[in-house]
């Protein structure tokens, strides 16, 4: 069947079988592998997008549930070239190592700011509670995800 | 030279560089083996067994065979009747010339030894397709008796294989010296005997291992995109599995979602791949999914360990006696047989010991292969002499500090070129004021005084505090040292760097990263070793047909022997280009200054060339002195003379809640000493992760299995791999204490965290519940065991 729905602000469409999640929709067919996708238990976090501006893990819904929707993938957020302050404030705090969990990380990440733009430290731990990461212990993605909200340095 | 305050530094080594890799994991752009296409690829969806131990007597793939969009359907049998296996899955460390190896092939043919095992395979045109098809295949079995413990395998009557009349598969021994062993132990005041279990884990990368097989089915090339930290061993492997013959096989490890050892294996999904890809002329791939890697990727760990310590009445160590029995799982993978041993020299920490025995027996299984895990061997030798440490000072009546200090190598002072009872030489350490700076950071003696008053208040909080002086063997690893323990390769790394005309720098590197950032380190050895910009240099790697000659990414050996091999490399350009400088500036090479990327006569600051300049001439080698090869490239193959062994402090403070037995870390303070680090970012981001997978070994990892031999937890669902809500920041210093096993003075830093953390952990654990009289806690210490055995021990004061 024909999915259409708005990526990264441009209209797509793909014929795909009506069981097709919407994680191997956007990877397999729109070929937007930079979502990634870790567990089959929705329990890793590394399939999250944005979905009208929520964030959402895209292995938990078909691509059907998702028509018409405006959905946001890592390789809409940084724009002109620059990266997002979120991406920068990862970069600069060292926030990644092998890059696995990180599209999900930083897609969650600003989901987070844009609900609660001063988060504590412990806010902070219990909005990625949802997104496994197995290399950096933490340490540097919530440090970085303070500094993108603008409270203390790289 | 030791020094415990800061970093050799040059523009670029030593500083806090901003990684290279990031923009592009950043935004998406990072290609993983699942990001990756060929046209007319087929799905491989396994078949896998779901008994543990069993005689397969039918297999009916008609169904299978019969669906949608299914090419083939195969079986072991059909295998091997294709003729396709030169040889089983490898082993690359045959320990003892007995050791028994049961043939593994990628398909189980007749008898399966492990749920998940391989029976049988379909491709087909697409990812649900083959899974679906998978499941349509119907097997028959006729079960036998499962061994599904270490226990079981040498205590039981049950045979894991049903043609071996025992489990056991090799007794490594290694005791230096029997008779001073024994006296050790004749003449102690105290001898403290324990024994730990380390559990299986789940390694738990977070990118699921895959692989894409894309022949030339006219040329007989073929490619394969596996996620693995081993493009070179594994290519090697595929030739010597497949009789493919090596230089028609490609290997790339495209970027590689962590691995932590379980992405260094020959795995049955790889071998697969590239002789059905040859076979049929179209590309095969495969995606692990997350509940099938406890069965389709080895694990972690999965020893009994025993260690007698003896001392005298001041808590002086006199000898330290220990004995493994090992869990092989079902076959033995690449490096199986030698984990174990790797931790061996080990157990006698950074300790001052005598007189040393150790003797390993593996044994074999009906479960997943276990194989390295961050660490591998040794986090649980620092586990088991740092837990006795702790008993030892509770015997003797002294602080776990102290009891350290006590027997610290060469009394805590600084030292070179060491050797131990254990055989090693250690390079370098300076253990006590790595002590005390972690101990000052951490506030130990305000938690102390926190504890006593808790205490003494009777609150039901328990504070307690934990103390890890650890130390590693990195820099895997000397070639001789490797032959000596029988392993099947060396232990070199090899570098090319080399000048493009436009004056900006490849280097080519047999060192595989897979989150390490090598290529942002390796350009801050380059930049300051050629004087040029770290942004001009550019890494290749991971690739066979760019970098022919590697030996891979473990052991946290990527620094101390591939980095080394770099800046070695580095120095022949420099060399090569100070004969070509001096030619064309018509001046002795000796009176030659290189210094900020130009050479410049002595004497005569206007008679000078920039390193670029050279390069181009040595392109266009229009004026070079006679004989001299044209281009500015070197290559260097470094081959370690000794490890390296860094050391740390590790502090962990944690809070027990005695009615609900659960566990809170409050504080984490760890003092690594890696030698000189290239880029403390990176060592910091390396140190973090691994305390987090030995904390998690601690308090929540463990793969369980009912007596049937089925993982209970193979899902994330079940299986507890932390998120940010379960640890805290954590507090991290250094001490520099520069190796003298590499010109570099570098140590390796990938493991040294989880080799610290676990004891740490459950020190702390003993330590708050010591008015318990408890000493001892399984891992992983959850909950409910904590608050059982905190009852226990009311239950037997009342
Ligand atoms: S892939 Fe979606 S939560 Fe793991
Ligand atoms: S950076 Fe590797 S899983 Fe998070």
């Amino acid at each position: 069947m024909q999915v259409e729905m708005t990526v990264n602000g441009r209209a797509m469409s793909a014929d795909v079988e009506p069981r097709t999640l919407l994680v191997h929709y956007l990877r397999d067919h729109l070929g937007l592998t930079g979502t990634n996708v870790g567990c089959d238990t929705s329990s890793c976090g590394a399939c999250t997008i944005h979905i009208d501006g929520e964030s959402v893990k895209s292995c938990t819904m078909l691509a059907v549930q998702a028509r018409g929707a405006e959905v946001t993938t890592i390789e809409g957020l940084a724009s002109n070239g620059e990266l997002h302050p979120m991406q920068q404030a990862f970069m600069e705090c060292h926030g990644l190592q092998c890059g696995y969990c990180t599209p999900g990380m930083v897609m969650a990440a600003t989901s987070l700011l844009n609900e609660n733009p001063k988060p504590s430290e412990h806010e902070v731990r219990e909005g990625l509670e949802g997104n496994l990461c197995r290399c950096t212990g933490y340490h540097n993605i919530v440090k970085a995800v303070l500094s993108a909200s603008g409270q203390g340095g790289s | 030279m030791t020094t415990t305050e800061q970093a050799p530094s040059g523009a670029n080594i030593g500083t806090r560089k901003l990684r290279k890799e990031d923009p592009k994991l950043l935004t998406g752009e990072g290609k993983y083996v699942d990001d990756i296409h060929a046209p007319g690829e087929l799905w491989m969806g396994m078949v896998r067994s779901t008994m543990a131990h069993a005689r397969i007597t039918g297999i009916d793939t008609s169904a299978a065979a019969e669906a949608d969009g299914v090419h083939a359907v195969y079986t072991g049998a059909d295998l091997a009747d294709m003729g396709l296996w030169a040889a089983p899955l490898p082993c690359a460390w045959p320990v003892t010339a007995d050791m028994v190896n049961p043939p593994h092939y990628p398909v189980a043919n007749g008898e399966v030894h492990h749920v998940g095992e391989i029976i049988a395979l379909v491709l087909a045109d697409s990812r649900y397709g083959a899974a679906d098809a998978a499941e349509q295949v119907v097997v028959d079995y006729e079960p036998l008796p499962v061994v599904s413990s270490i226990a079981e395998a040498r205590d039981g009557d049950a045979t894991a294989h049903s043609d071996l009349d025992s489990n056991k598969a090799y007794h490594w021994p290694l005791v230096p010296d029997p008779d001073a062993l024994e006296a050790a132990f004749a003449n102690a005041t105290h001898v403290i005997s324990a024994e730990f279990e380390q559990q299986r884990l789940i390694p738990a990368a977070m990118e699921p291992r895959g692989v894409l097989a894309v022949p030339s089915p006219h040329g007989g090339d073929i490619t394969l995109y596996s996620a693995t930290q081993v493009p070179h061993i594994l290519k090697v492997m595929v030739a010597a599995t497949t009789g493919i013959p090596e230089m028609k096989i490609r290997v790339v490890a495209p970027a590689v979602g962590g691995g932590f050892g379980a992405k260094l294996n020959i795995n049955p999904d790889e071998i697969l791949a590239v002789t059905l890809a040859h076979r049929l002329g179209r590309p095969v791939r495969w995606t692990e999914t997350r509940s099938e890697a406890a069965f389709s990727t080895h694990q972690g760990r999965g020893q009994l360990q025993k260690i007698e310590v003896a001392a005298d009445e001041n808590g002086k160590i006199g000898g330290v006696r220990v004995h493994i029995d090992a869990d092989m799982g079902a076959y033995m993978m690449l490096i199986t047989p030698g984990v174990p041993l790797l931790g061996s020299f080990l157990y006698t920490g950074v300790y001052d010991v005598p007189a040393f025995g150790f003797t390993c027996d593996g044994y074999f299984t009906n479960l997943t292969p276990t194989d390295a895990y961050r660490g591998a061997g040794r986090p649980e030798a620092s586990f088991a002499i740092e837990r006795a440490m702790d008993l030892l000072a509770a015997r003797v009546g002294v602080g776990p500090d102290e009891i350290r200090r006590r027997n610290y190598l060469n009394g805590g002072e600084a030292f070179e070129n060491l050797e131990t009872a254990s055989t090693l030489v250690f390079d370098s350490g300076n253990y006590a004021p790595n002590l005390d700076a972690a101990l000052e950071m951490a506030g130990y003696a305000d938690l102390r005084a926190e504890q006593q008053r808790r205490r003494d208040a009777g609150e039901s909080k328990h504070l307690g505090i934990g103390l890890c002086t650890y130390v590693e063997i990195c820099g895997l690893a000397p070639s001789r040292a490797l032959g000596g323990l029988n392993y099947g390769a060396g232990g070199w790394e090899h570098a090319t760097v080399r000048f493009l005309p436009t004056g900006k720098v490849e280097v080519v590197s047999g060192s595989t990263p897979h989150g390490q950032g090598h290529e942002t380190a390796w350009s801050q050895i380059v930049g300051d070793k050629l004087g040029i910009d770290p942004d001009d240099v550019t890494v290749l790697h991971s690739d066979t047909a760019i970098s022919p000659l590697g030996m891979d990414t473990y052991g946290s050996r990527s620094l101390a022997v591939g980095g080394v091999a770099i800046a070695m490399a580095c120095d022949k350009v420099v060399d090569k280009a100070r004969l070509i400088a001096a030619h064309q500036l018509e001046a002795n090479p000796d009176d030659l200054e290189f210094a900020g990327g130009a050479f410049t006569v002595k004497g005569s600051p206007d008679k000078t060339m920039p390193i670029q300049g050279v390069a181009y001439g040595a392109f266009t080698a229009h004026d070079l002195p006679d004989g001299m090869e044209p281009n500015l490239q070197e290559q260097m193959t470094f081959d370690p003379p000794n490890f390296a062994f860094p050391f740390g402090t590790h502090v962990c403070v944690v809070e027990i809640d005695e009615e609900t037995g659960n566990v809170e870390l409050l504080d984490y303070t760890a003092i690594d000493d890696c030698g000189n680090q290239v880029n403390p970012l990176i060592v910091e981001g390396q140190v973090h992760g691994g305390i987090v997978q030995g904390v998690a070994q601690a308090l929540w990892e463990g793969a369980s299995y009912d007596a049937e031999g089925n993982c209970r937890n193979p899902s994330f669902l079940d299986y507890l791999v932390p998120s940010a809500m379960e640890v805290p920041s954590l507090k991290l210093g250094s001490t520099v204490t520069p190796s003298t096993s590499n010109p570099l003075g570098v140590k390796g830093v990938g493991e040294a965290g989880t080799i610290g953390s676990a004891a740490a952990v459950i020190n702390a654990i003993c330590d708050a519940l010591s008015p318990y009289g408890i000493d001892d806690m399984p891992m992983p210490a959850t909950p409910a065991r904590v608050w059982k055995a905190i009852q226990n021990a009311k239950g037997g004061q009342s």
